[in-house]
């Protein structure tokens, strides 16, 4: 049904291509008919019944069994439901903390979204903090809206964190390649040195070492490898662990 | 008798139906259904279904890409982090198989548990016996009758 689309899996599109989703032409009247969903992920949309618009630049993904979208590299960040962010509190108003998180206006943290927070036992949240949080709501009509916990109500890793690292910012084609299933760039960095690192979806990076020179490495390097290409970054990686350290 | 004389409500008595034929009792029923039917919201569930579109739209690239949790911790740095990292489930079978690799570097490995666990059974219920049943376990002999010596 959207072999159109199949084919160009791996190539270059750019806004304003069109697909058209096929009805297949024989039709079996013996068995049901079960049409074929397609699940398209950001850098495409659906326009009327069966077209496609391509809306990013970049190179088409697929993935079985029917998920295809547009790789693209930005540095800008547009919140979407379900990603995990770091936010900075910048105001504290009654029961909502509003959350800078990089995109087009502020977000709203409730402050019964802690664990174990309850009227009477606020969180513990100060101006200025950082916060590892996910999106509840966050669509083009409405503000965004973050939450520190899961659905069971388990804070999972979310919530103020920061206490003596460094926070800074990435593009975020860099943030997708830390955060793979098999990523390169963090094995080299594990192997590098003891340090602990916080990876918001938003391009924000925070990392901690031992040492505040360790920090300015660790965030050196990931800020440099952005633009590299895999065997520039390992000689990096290579030149840190014998120089620096 | 005309039909005009006669309200709605009368000719559809059982009696007034009698003489009816089939097809127009049956259409009669079914404008009675219809009026019932209308007042009830239902789902029209084969229609919904022939309507509904194929293609459905995801913003997120966490679930394209199979992106991991954010929070890492390497060689031990925070030990909290990494607790919660292996706590989580993980469901690609290449991560199984490294943990299975990784368990077999621990302390401990799954056949010494077992040799252990072996031994152990037997000490632990030799700890909880009584003196009666300490003896009769050790002692196997048949309890025969034995005659006085003079």
């Amino acid at each position: 049904m959207f072999s159109g689309l199949r084919e160009k899996v791996g190539q270059v599109l750019v806004p304003g291509d069109e697909f058209c989703l096929e009805i297949p032409e024989t039709l079996s009247l013996s068995e049901p008919m079960k049409p074929e969903k397609v699940l398209l992920g950001p850098g495409l949309k659906r326009k009327g019944d069966r077209k496609l618009l391509v809306v990013k630049s970049g190179v088409l993904r697929h993935k079985q069994p029917h998920v295809f979208w547009v790789e693209n590299q930005q540095r800008r960040y547009v919140p979407a439901r379900g990603e995990t962010v770091i936010g900075i509190i910048t105001v504290k108003s009654g029961d909502v903390f509003k959350v800078d998180v990089g995109g087009s206006e502020q977000a709203s943290l409730s402050y019964l979204a802690f664990e174990g927070a309850t009227k009477r036992n606020r969180p513990n949240v100060q101006v200025g903090d950082l916060v590892f949080a996910q999106f509840s709501v966050a669509n083009q009509h409405m503000e965004p809206e973050l939450v520190c916990v899961d659905s069971a109500g388990r804070a999972n890793g979310m919530g103020v964190f920061g206490a003596g690292g460094l926070l800074f910012s990435v593009s975020l084609g860099l943030i997708r390649r830390l955060l793979r299933p098999r990523s390169d760039v963090l094995s080299d960095l594990q192997k590098l040195l003891p340090c602990e690192l916080v990876v918001g979806m938003n391009g924000r990076l925070w990392a901690r070492a031992s040492s505040v020179q360790q920090t300015l490495v660790v965030s050196n390097l990931l800020q440099s490898c952005d633009t590299m290409s895999p065997p520039q970054r390992q000689q990096l990686f290579r030149r840190a662990a014998q120089g620096a350290l | 008798m005309s039909d005009s004389k006669l309200s709605k409500n009368l000719l559809r008595m059982k009696f007034m139906q009698r003489g009816l034929d089939a097809e127009t009792k049956k259409q009669l029923e079914e404008d009675e259904r219809r009026i019932i039917s209308d007042e009830h919201w239902y789902l029209d569930l084969p229609e919904l279904r022939a309507r509904e579109n194929l293609i459905l739209e995801e913003r997120s690239l966490v679930s394209c890409e199979d992106l991991k949790y954010g929070r890492f911790s390497f060689q031990g740095f925070n030990p909290e982090v990494e607790l919660m990292v292996m706590m989580n489930p993980k469901e690609e079978e290449e991560d199984k198989q490294e943990e299975e690799v990784s368990c077999m570097q621990l302390d401990v490995t799954d056949e010494e548990m077992a040799l252990r666990y072996e031994s152990l059974v037997g000490s632990m219920r030799k700890k909880f016996s009584r003196k009666r049943d300490q003896t009769s376990e050790d002692v196997d002999i048949k309890r025969v009758f034995l005659k006085p010596q003079d």
